[in-house]
This record gives structure tokens, sequence and C-alpha cells, in this order.
């Protein structure tokens, strides 16, 4: 396993460091003062710097520094799904309970790999339950829409994230102690998509995918950030326990989930009438901003990882 | 409480504003969004909307730590100096300056207090509706200090602060805070302007204030 973390980081280096030469020099050449694409470019890349950097870190600190990376990352990614939706003071209780109880023991049940939980604890227990306690507290104006974001709010940011950190407890014949890896590969396909799509729509976007819910996307973005995402997926193989075409495979399938996450979180953002849901990462926004497209793809990846590879 | 005599942060009150800013990053992420004004070391009386213990933690973690140092929270005397216990945390800890509403004696009036923290360089934090805002109207008509305070010392900037969410994460009756994003929008200075009327000042003041709010409750 440390061989193919060393090339991993070194590949990931490699690509930050061209990024950030070609940024300079287009930085260089344009007329001064440089233009907001330039500067958020810039800021991209050194935030890119900055979570590839924690990622490295938690990396190295194994299940716990995932677990806990993830609960964090759901932290914050609640913290701004609700931040942006209709709260009542009626919801205090309900609201403390998502960050003080769900977050933990969403976390623990990774943490203990008790999948039966797992799966139905926020889909059947807290589906239930979060909207009796708000109905006992009597409060019935916009009853409905309150309960539905609540509901969003956990599926998205605690449910779906927390099935990345999940992917440890899998058992792969014959990639036992690897699973990490099984992370890094998720990741690095479904960011790199995300990158390849804004590569390719800058350079050949024409027909928009959707202008009424996202002016950004386009037909030749996400043809070929796919195709390229799918064909990283290929080259990566090596640290998974796919064959190349599986591998090219499993990682469309996870890219497409990501681009339909990243439709959807756009859909409610204009909805909400923000730009971004925070402004946590420098050049991105908040935390949602970079991770809509993980919470779509990480529990598809998941089972079918868990359905085709797993004993 | 007349004597009030200001000096820079005890090693106590800088403990207290650095764990206290921190903290309020954490449950909030608060971050200032400067439209109108720009942060400076120039005197200032930031006033804000008030509906929440937290509010004025939420205003000074925006501040540098050397503006921090000089700037001071008005508080209600009748609460914060009620037990020993308020008074050592409202003024040893958090360096506000306490000021009773139901004055009597001259020592007590609360211009003069605010003016001798002015008249020593120091900067104020002042909630102008005079209570925290428990009803459901975005913001209470404003009392007289400030356009007392302009008028007695014109050369301190005015800087309306609105401070957003902290009736969410801290509501009426509770004591645990719900963690949501907070952001701090310090608007243009205010002036009164020459002639001015106290009322007409107070309300454009107050409209200046509700429109910094940057999402405003949407009413559908």
């Amino acid at each position: 396993m440390r061989h193919d973390i060393s090339i991993l980081i070194i590949g990931l280096l490699a690509v930050l460091t061209t990024a950030s030469i070609v940024a300079a020099i287009l930085c260089a050449r344009a007329p001064k003062p440089l233009s907001s694409t330039l500067v958020n470019l810039t800021q991209r890349i050194n935030a890119w710097w900055v979570m590839v950097a924690l990622m490295t870190v938690a990396f190295f600190f194994g299940r716990y520094g995932m677990t806990i990376l993830f609960a964090l990352i759901s932290f914050a990614a609640l913290r701004e799904f609700v931040t942006l939706t209709h709260t009542s003071r009626s919801d205090h209780w309900v609201l403390l309970g998502m960050f003080g109880i769900i977050i933990p023991f969403q976390y623990w049940l990774v943490w203990t790999a008790w999948y039966g939980l797992f799966v139905i604890f926020i889909p059947v227990y807290c589906f239930l339950l979060m909207p009796a306690i708000t109905a006992l507290h009597g409060d019935t104006e916009r009853f409905l829409e309150r309960i539905a974001a609540q509901q969003w709010a956990v599926m998205i940011s605690v449910y779906c994230v927390s099935h990345v950190p999940a992917l440890l407890t899998l058992d792969v014949p014959g990639f036992e102690g690897r699973n990490l890896l099984l992370i890094a590969f998720l990741i690095i396909v479904v960011q790199g998509s995300d990158v390849l799509q804004y590569i390719f729509g800058k350079l050949f976007g024409k027909r928009r995918f959707s202008p009424t819910v996202s002016p950004s996307k386009t037909w030749e973005g996400l043809i070929g950030g796919l195709v390229s995402a799918s064909l990283l997926g290929a080259l990566l193989s090596f640290v998974t326990p796919f064959s190349p075409l599986q591998a090219a495979c499993v990682a469309f399938v996870a890219c497409s989930m990501g681009f339909l996450g990243g439709l959807v979180a756009s859909a409610i953002k204009r909805d909400q009438g923000v730009k971004d849901w925070g402004h946590l990462i420098e050049g991105h926004g908040g935390m949602m901003d970079r991770t809509d497209s993980l919470v779509f793809a990480a529990p598809i990846f998941f089972h079918i990882v868990r359905y085709f590879w797993t004993v | 409480m007349s004597k009030l005599s200001l000096r820079t942060f005890t090693m106590l009150q800088t403990a207290t504003s650095v764990g206290l800013s921190a903290l309020a990053w954490v449950v909030t992420g608060v971050r200032p969004i400067w439209n109108g004004s720009l942060p400076s070391d120039r005197q200032r009386i930031y006033f804000a909307n008030h509906t929440s213990h937290g509010d004025f933690i939420l205003l000074s973690a925006c501040l540098s730590e050397k503006e921090r140092a000089i700037t001071h929270a008005v508080a209600a005397g009748e609460y914060w100096g009620k037990s020993r216990l308020r008074r050592f945390i409202a003024e040893d800890m958090l360096s506000s300056v306490l000021i009773n509403r139901q004055w009597t004696r001259p020592e007590e009036n609360p211009i003069e207090i605010m003016l001798s923290v002015l008249d020593q360089g120091h900067s104020l934090i002042l909630f102008p509706e005079g209570t925290r805002n428990m009803t459901d109207q975005p913001l209470l008509a404003f009392r007289s200090g400030l356009y007392n305070l302009s008028m007695a010392r014109p050369e301190v900037e005015l800087i309306p602060c609105w401070i957003e969410n902290m009736s969410r994460v801290l509501p009426k009756g509770q004591f645990l805070p719900v963690p949501l994003l907070c952001r701090v929008v310090f608007g243009a200075p205010v002036t009164v302007a020459p002639g001015e009327e106290r009322r007409a000042f107070l309300d454009r003041a107050h409209a200046t204030l509700l429109a910094l709010n940057p999402r405003p409750e949407r009413n559908d």
C-alpha cells in the first residue's frame, strides 16, 4: 500500500504544481488588474493545495483520521444547509439534535461498522422521529417545508457524506488493509471530474445543459469531463480491486452521479436565492459547493463495491 | 461607576476575548462583510441589532486584536451589575461598560459614562434598541443615546453593523447555540445632518441598519 500511496501523492503534487505554474504564467501575461476569472482560478488552486494537504494528513491517520475528517465535513455541510433553509424558533431542539446527536451517532456507527443500523438510522428513525418532535412542539406554520428541509439536511450532509468513511468497513477479498485507497480513488475521480468538466466547459462549452438550473454546465463540459474522468479511473485501477475496464465503468457511474449532485445543489441554491452555500473555502464557496458531487456519488459507489466486490 | 478608568486589556480580558472569538468562529463561522466602511483603528461607535447575548461577541470577533482591546460593549447595569459574578464577567472578563437605564443620581447618567469612555480614546459597541429584540419585527425603534453621543462627539464615526442569524443561533430563552453561519455587515458611517431633528436622525439610522440585512426573510 505504501508504494500505491506514494504514486498517488506524487501524481497529485505533479498535477497541483502544474496547475499553479500554468496559473502563474496566465496571471503574468494577463493585463493588470487581473480579471475575476484569473483571481478565482488562483484562489481555487491554492484551496486545492490546502484540501489535498488535509486529506493527506487524514490519510496517514487512517481510520481515525478519515472518520473524524468526514464527521467535520458533515458538520460544516449541515451548518451551511440549515443556515440556508427556513427554520422556526420551535425547531431549536431538533436542530441541536442534528448537530449534537445525529452526526456523532452516525459516525459512531461507521466507526463500529454496524452496517444494519448505519443504513437505516437516518432514513428510518430520524425520518420518523424528527417530524414527530417538531409536531410535539405544536408550531404548524410552514410545517411540511420545515420538516422536509430538516430531512434533506441530514440525508445530504450526514447520511450521504458518511458513506465515504464507511468504505473502510467493507471486506473486499484480496484487498484487506487497503480500503483507504478506495476513498482516494472515489475522491480523485469525482473531484477530478468536476475540474475536468470545468476545463472542458471553459474550452469547448457551447450548448447549455440546463440553462434554468445552472448556466455554467454545458454538454461539451459534461461529456468531456465524464469521458476523461472515466479514463482517469482506468489509469488508477492499480490502486483498486477493479480491472481497468471495471474501474472506468465505476468511475463513469460515480462521476455521473456527481454531476447530478451538482445540478441538484444548483437548483437548491437557485431556489434559495444564493450563489454559494457559504464561504469556508476561498474561491470555491462553502463546504457544500465542494462536496455536492461527492455527496451524490458516495452512496452509489459504496453500494456498487459492496454488492459486486464483497463476500 | 462614573469613574471609569480604562486601560488596555488585562491578561484575563485578552484571554476571554481570544477564547470567545475562537468559539464564535467554531459555532458560526462568523466573518465580516465590509460594505461601506473598512476596518480601521479610528475611534468609532459600532451600533447593531440586538437579539442575543452573543451579539457583541460576534461583532468583536470581526475586529482586529488591536481594535478589540479598545472597544467596549455597552451593557445594562440592571442585569450585569446585579451580582458579583455577573459584574465580574461583564467588567473584568468582557470589559463591558455598564449603564443603568433607570438612573437617579447624576453620576449614573449613561451618556456621561459613555462620553467618558470616548474621551479616553476608546470605541463603543452600542445596541440602540435598548434591549434584546424578542419580537417578530426585525428591528425595534432606536433610543436617543446614539443621537446624543453623536451631537456631543461629532468626530466619532457611527458605523451601522447588521448581525445576521444570531436570533436563530440562540433564540429567546435558549442557552445552547445551534451552529449556523453568521455574518456581520458593516455599513457606511452615519452622521447627523446639520439641523436634523433627533427623531428624524434616529429613524434614518434605523433604516440604514435595516437595509444592511443581506437576506431579509422571504415572505412566501
